[in-house]
């Protein structure tokens, strides 16, 4: 038996110095000779672990088998059939806490770069001039809404175009792609990847309309009685949450989702754009999450002096991917660990100044398992600031709940789905973050793909609609 | 209407007929509030005059009777004055130069109508100082004002339209854009208002607004 080989390949990314300056992406994919040595480290086990780890079951050993026989278009081919947006998951996916979790290597050295490898074929396959196309079935003269542009909604698209569906994308911004547009920043997910995946979907057949806010623009009820046989919610969680402390509503205070959509879809970081964020001399991000890291490395590169991840637990805690919180720190990040703000001064002006904070410090562990942080006695400070980032997470976006009677939602604003994806409202699924709050863009397409194939055979068939209780 | 005032409302006007925009969304927010109320004050200076005149109209089909003051720097800068006259019971206009109208602006019409009708309501649109200052004479009279912080997304995604109303942070993009005048917190809104330079959000001089401070 060959010898197991413990070490993955590293990726090559972007030097810190020079890439906190760019919004170029950070890592640079694999070559050719890397991926075939990373590929060869895969024991091919039957055990298949890391296809269970994957949300949309992606048969990874497969791919993996296929790429090191050097057959790109068969290592194409089998990760499209259970993922159309590889090229983004294979950069954003948390494959450490999913496939790679799972992987067999893990238990004696480092897992298979599943991610790495991902991202490989992928962009192999976007690269061919020759696009393959999966067979469509037969058109069903069914007609189905979507609504949202976002990781679930165009999985959900797609698969239902497949099937033979007739199929329209309503999206409410200028450009499809929801969170991957507005939220991730190019140097993380470059745009062109997710547009030529948001490409592929409408080479599927599939009607973009953009512009249209349901809710505002056209109801849910007008869309089911406008003809749509069936239609798929894929809001996602736009709401951004705010910490409620005095002082919060002073100029040069943003949600994070303000502040990513101006430097993502407004080039507020770059010169020559009319609505430029002014960058100060400190900013302070408050969060631990993914969005917290995106946002500050954001405000690096858009011309910062200095940047401060302010975080009430510690770095162990933080639910940001390691490897991004590294990425961060090796840029110049600065992290404030036990560190929690209570209020905000401002300039005459009404512009943010300083925060007020108070140290906290790390005690019971709660529901969730983590240990909850408490305020130290008398350990105010205050920490001089120009620009503050708020990231402390988003909820479902009540537009269209609000505007659709007989479409329940739980409390925290979460539409009510079953395992299928199925609404309180007959006629009408849901599915990714507009159900299950703020997650993950692979289990919002996983989502998306329950929904597909539980409205496919309701298309074919409409049968009675499950009764939810109240 | 597009009144040219910044560089996106320059590029508007740069526009010629048959012209297209790649985007364009609307309406979004929510509907003003219309009913009977009966004597209702139309008060509405610069782009606030064509905004508040179908408001109007609908209020006068309701059965409400309307007295509308308009202001406006000079003559050609009153928006489709001759709309909102059409369905207003009593119609007061003034101008700065005199142009048009008696000389001044719309407080002090609004003050003697106050004291000379039985005012039901006020609406208000238009700058964000006028519409300050009329709430501020319009003491118990219930006053619906018309907001338009700067907004990003219009869908209630980034909460950069955020204003403090009755100690609450609503989003006029979804919650608004009308609210009650006298639960807005007008100093927070009046500095995100005018967080950006003056030439980017306000155009150099059409929009400086009398009795300011951040001016």
């Amino acid at each position: 038996m060959a010898e197991l080989k413990l070490n993955r390949i590293e990726m090559p990314k972007q030097d810190p110095l020079t890439r906190a300056k760019n919004f170029l992406e950070v890592a640079l994919g694999y070559s050719g000779e890397e991926a075939l040595a990373e590929a060869s480290r895969c024991i091919q086990c039957p055990r298949r672990s890391c296809v269970s780890g994957c949300p949309v079951n992606v048969d990874i050993p497969e791919f993996i088998k296929a790429l090191r026989e050097g057959d790109m278009p068969a290592a194409a081919r089998v990760l499209k059939n259970k993922n159309k947006l590889s090229g983004i998951c294979g950069r954003v996916c948390p494959q450490e806490t999913q496939c790679e979790q799972t992987c067999v290597l893990a238990k004696r050295g480092a897992p298979i770069a599943i991610g790495r490898l991902e991202r490989y074929v992928a962009d192999w396959a976007s690269r061919q001039e020759k696009k393959e196309m999966p067979q469509k079935l037969p058109p069903t003269g069914k007609k189905v809404a979507i609504v949202g542009a976002g990781p679930a909604g165009l999985t959900c698209a797609a698969d239902l175009a497949v099937a033979g569906h007739e199929v329209t994308i309503f999206e409410a911004l200028h450009v499809p792609g929801g969170v991957l547009m507005y939220g991730i920043p190019e140097f993380r997910l470059p745009k062109v990847i997710v547009q030529d995946e948001v490409d592929y979907i409408k080479a599927l057949g599939v009607e973009l309309k953009l512009d249209w806010v349901v809710g505002n623009t056209i109801g849910v009820d007008e869309l089911l009685s406008g003809g749509y046989d069936a239609i798929f919610l894929g809001t996602g969680a736009g709401l951004p949450m705010f910490l409620k402390l005095p002082g919060e509503n002073f100029c040069g205070i943003y949600s994070a989702n303000e502040f990513l959509t101006r430097i993502n879809l407004m080039h507020a970081g770059q010169p020559g754009y009319d609505t430029p964020i002014p960058m100060g001399s400190h900013v302070a991000v408050i969060g631990g999450g993914n969005v917290a890291m995106d946002a500050a490395r954001c405000a690096l590169r858009a011309g910062a002096d200095r940047v401060s991840i302010v975080y009430r637990r510690t770095k162990a805690e933080a639910p940001a991917r390691a490897e991004e919180m590294e990425n961060a720190y090796e840029e110049g990040i600065d992290f404030r660990g036990l560190t929690n703000p209570i209020r905000f001064i401002a300039n005459a002006r009404g512009w943010v100044a300083a925060m007020e904070c108070i140290e906290m410090e790390l005690g019971e562990v709660d529901a969730k398992g983590r240990r909850k942080p408490i305020p130290k006695p008398d350990s105010n400070f205050i920490m001089d600031v120009d620009t503050v980032v708020i990231a402390l997470g988003t909820t479902p976006n009540p537009l269209v709940p609000s505007s659709t009677p007989g479409l329940s939602t739980n409390p925290d604003g979460t539409v009510i789905i079953d395992k299928e994806g199925r609404t309180t409202k007959r006629g009408v699924w849901a599915g990714g973050d507009a159900a299950t709050g703020a997650a993950t863009v692979i289990s919002a397409m996983g989502a998306g793909r329950t929904a597909a194939t539980s409205m496919d055979n309701y298309l074919n068939a409409p049968g009675p609609w499950p009764d939810f209780p109240d | 209407m597009v009144s040219s005032v910044g560089s996106t409302t320059a590029k508007l006007a740069a526009l010629e007929a048959g012209d297209s925009l790649a985007h364009f969304v609307g309406p979004l927010g929510r509907p003003a509030e219309t009913g009977l109320f009966g004597n209702v004050a139309c008060v509405a200076i610069g782009y606030g005059m064509a905004t508040i005149a179908p408001l109007a109209t609908e209020l006068k089909e309701s059965g409400n009777r309307i007295f509308s003051i308009v202001s406006a720097p000079t003559r050609e800068e009153l928006i489709l004055p001759e709309r909102l006259e059409s369905v207003s019971d009593r119609f007061i206009m003034t101008t700065s130069d005199g142009s048009a109208g008696a000389t001044g602006w719309v407080i002090e019409p609004l003050k003697e109508l106050i004291a000379t009708e039985k005012i039901d309501r006020i609406i208000t649109i238009g700058s964000l100082c006028m519409m300050k200052l009329v709430s501020s004479v319009s003491r118990n009279i219930k006053t619906m004002v018309s907001l338009n912080p700067i907004m990003v997304d219009g869908t209630g995604m980034c909460g950069a339209c955020r204003v403090s109303v009755a100690g609450k942070t609503k989003f006029a993009c979804v919650d608004g854009p009308e609210f009650d005048a006298r639960d807005v917190d007008w100093d927070l809104l009046m500095a995100r208002r005018c967080s950006y330079p003056v030439d980017v959000a306000c155009g150099d001089s059409a929009y400086r607004c009398m009795s300011c401070a951040q001016w």
